[in-house]
């Protein structure tokens, strides 16, 4: 079989600056997973279907199980670790504690991190807007109504960053 | 989901470094990768290379020409509907394209791409022991199409949403391979066939799509799907439509979904200067109900797409003139 060449890739994960060594088909999801691991991005569908595994890449959401980590060299990646604030839950992690935006929790780090780029962008969105954000984020447990709860009362709240 | 095969990953900075390294054997292009990586990791692409299209700037721009727009094939679909010009005037063009993937795969997902989209099949998008299990099928490794057994051709469904918006536009496109350049008509890029739907020649690189503005013309992209989002499309429709003093002007008509390639319908022409009634619409109608062909590539029934993309055509050309 051919061997892929290892090369360096220079990614800032969650504020911090990484040098790594890791083959071209190498994915985002099993870089941060198996490599650092950072395992609060979950896989869910692993194909790109369900949104368990969103990270943010240069504040933007990505899907990181059909991210080539080569896609991200000298990009800075966030995922679901980055936001809590000397041990206590953000905002957001916190209204979705609050609010029962979280079950089972499986989808959770993928949701958060969707809402996440949105409210940045957007502190205070309407339903619609919130809809839309998640809508490639499927959750098995809660119907969704608890999640845009969830993400309402940040906004409300005033509360985003 | 199978474990990626081994290739090299190559990130050029120009169109020309691209076509360059497209040229070598086994080489594939990605933009965002939305289409390409899961069936890489479904062991439907083996490349040796891959070219990933994500650095080069030239692509990445879109451009106001005389009467019209050039839209670069590694601008996102983000970009593409956030941009002022394509929201104000290509109006049907930014709604098609909002109605692709869900919000975060179009933060990556680009215009090339999807006008290149893989074709789609229930028998071919699926996991490597599933295909195996199945004998493969005619489109990848096997040699009988399970959709139409009789037949020698793969009628998987080719289901991107912009490529009708954009041939209503008149899109041409901007294709650069080793060989040079050449600009064709959008709707010659594609062909009857599910396994080669493309017509671009070994390396041949997209850098641009042009369309023109429509002064005048009523518009609308229609989507059916079996879920609200992140969702493929059963049936695509484009309509653009100008008429006056009661006679129609001109009608564009693109389809998706339903075809192995996307359709535009051709022979309206027929109806220009014909008055707007019943039956000028059901002569355009019924263009669209002998130029589409859905199969039983998807998980719905050919004949119930059929249905759906003639009814869907009729609202829309009633609604629009
Ligand atoms: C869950 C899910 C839902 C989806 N829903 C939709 C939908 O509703 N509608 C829809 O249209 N699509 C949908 N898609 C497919 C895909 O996300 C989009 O079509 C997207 O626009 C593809 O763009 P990309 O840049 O990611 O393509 P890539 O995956 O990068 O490329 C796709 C193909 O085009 C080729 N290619 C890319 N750029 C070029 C170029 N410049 N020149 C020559 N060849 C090129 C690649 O080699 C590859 O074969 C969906 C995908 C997923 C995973
Ligand atoms: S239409 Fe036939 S040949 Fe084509 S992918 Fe489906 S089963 Fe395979
Ligand atoms: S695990 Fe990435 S989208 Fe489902
Ligand atoms: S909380 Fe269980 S999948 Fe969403």
């Amino acid at each position: 079989m051919r061997q892929s060449s290892k090369s360096v890739h220079e990614v800032t994960v969650n504020g911090r600056r990484r040098e790594s060594v890791v083959p071209p088909n190498m994915l985002l999801i099993d870089y941060l997973r198996e490599e650092l691991r950072l395992t609060g991005t979950k896989t869910g569908c692993d194909g790109g279907e369900c949104g368990a595994c969103t990270v943010l890449v240069d504040g933007k959401p990505m899907l990181s199980c059909i991210t080539l980590v080569s896609k991200v060299n000298g990009k800075e990646v966030e995922t679901v670790e980055s936001l809590s604030e000397n041990g206590r839950l953000s905002s957001l992690q916190r209204m979705f504690h609050e609010k029962l935006g979280t079950q089972c929790g499986f989808c959770t780090p993928g949701v958060i991190m969707a809402s996440e780029a949105l409210l940045r962008k957007n502190a205070n969105p309407s339903d619609e807007e919130i809809r839309k954000a998640l809508e490639g984020n499927l959750c098995r447990c809660t119907g969704y109504v608890k999640i845009l709860e969830s993400v309402k009362a940040v906004a409300e709240a005033g509360a985003a960053r | 989901m199978e474990l990626l095969p081994e290739f090299e990953i190559r990130q050029p900075k120009t169109a020309e470094e691209a076509v360059a390294l497209g040229a070598e054997a086994d080489a594939r292009y990605i933009g965002g990768g939305t289409d390409f990586v899961p069936n890489l990791r479904r062991g439907l692409e083996t490349p040796s290379t891959v070219v990933d299209l994500s650095e080069v700037s030239e692509m990445q721009q879109i451009e106001e020409t005389e009467n019209g727009l050039k839209i670069g094939a590694s601008v996102s679909l983000q970009q593409l509907i956030s941009n002022e010009l394509v929201i104000k005037q290509y109006a049907l063009l930014a709604q098609a394209a909002e109605t692709i993937a869900g919000t975060t795969h179009r933060q990556s997902a680009t215009v090339g791409g999807n006008l290149c989209l893989d074709t789609r099949c229930q028998f071919y998008n699926q996991s490597e022991w599933w295909r195996k299990s199945n004998n493969y099928c005619l489109k990848y490794r096997g040699d009988i199409c399970h959709v139409a057994p009789q037949g020698d051709i793969c009628r998987a469904a080719y289901s991107g949403d912009l490529a009708p918006a954009m041939m209503v536009y008149g899109a041409k496109v901007e294709l650069v391979s080793a060989a040079g350049k050449r600009v064709i008509d959008l709707k010659d890029m594609y062909q009857e066939d599910g396994a080669n739907y493309l017509l671009l020649n070994p390396g041949e690189l997209l850098v641009a799509v042009i369309i023109e503005r429509l002064d005048g013309y009523n518009t609308e992209y229609r989507k059916v799907r079996v879920r609200g989002g992140v969702d493929f499309p059963l049936v695509g429709v484009a309509v653009a439509a100008k008429s006056n003093a009661g006679k129609l002007e001109d009608i564009r008509i693109a389809l998706t979904g339903t075809n192995s390639r996307p359709v535009f319908v051709e022979g309206a022409e027929e109806s220009f200067g014909k008055p707007v009634d019943e039956e000028t619409i059901k002569a355009l109608v019924k263009l669209v109900r002998v130029q589409s062909k859905p199969m039983r590539s998807t998980f719905t029934p050919g004949s119930y797409r059929s249905k759906v993309v003639v009814n869907v055509a009729r609202r829309l050309i009633n609604q629009l003139l």
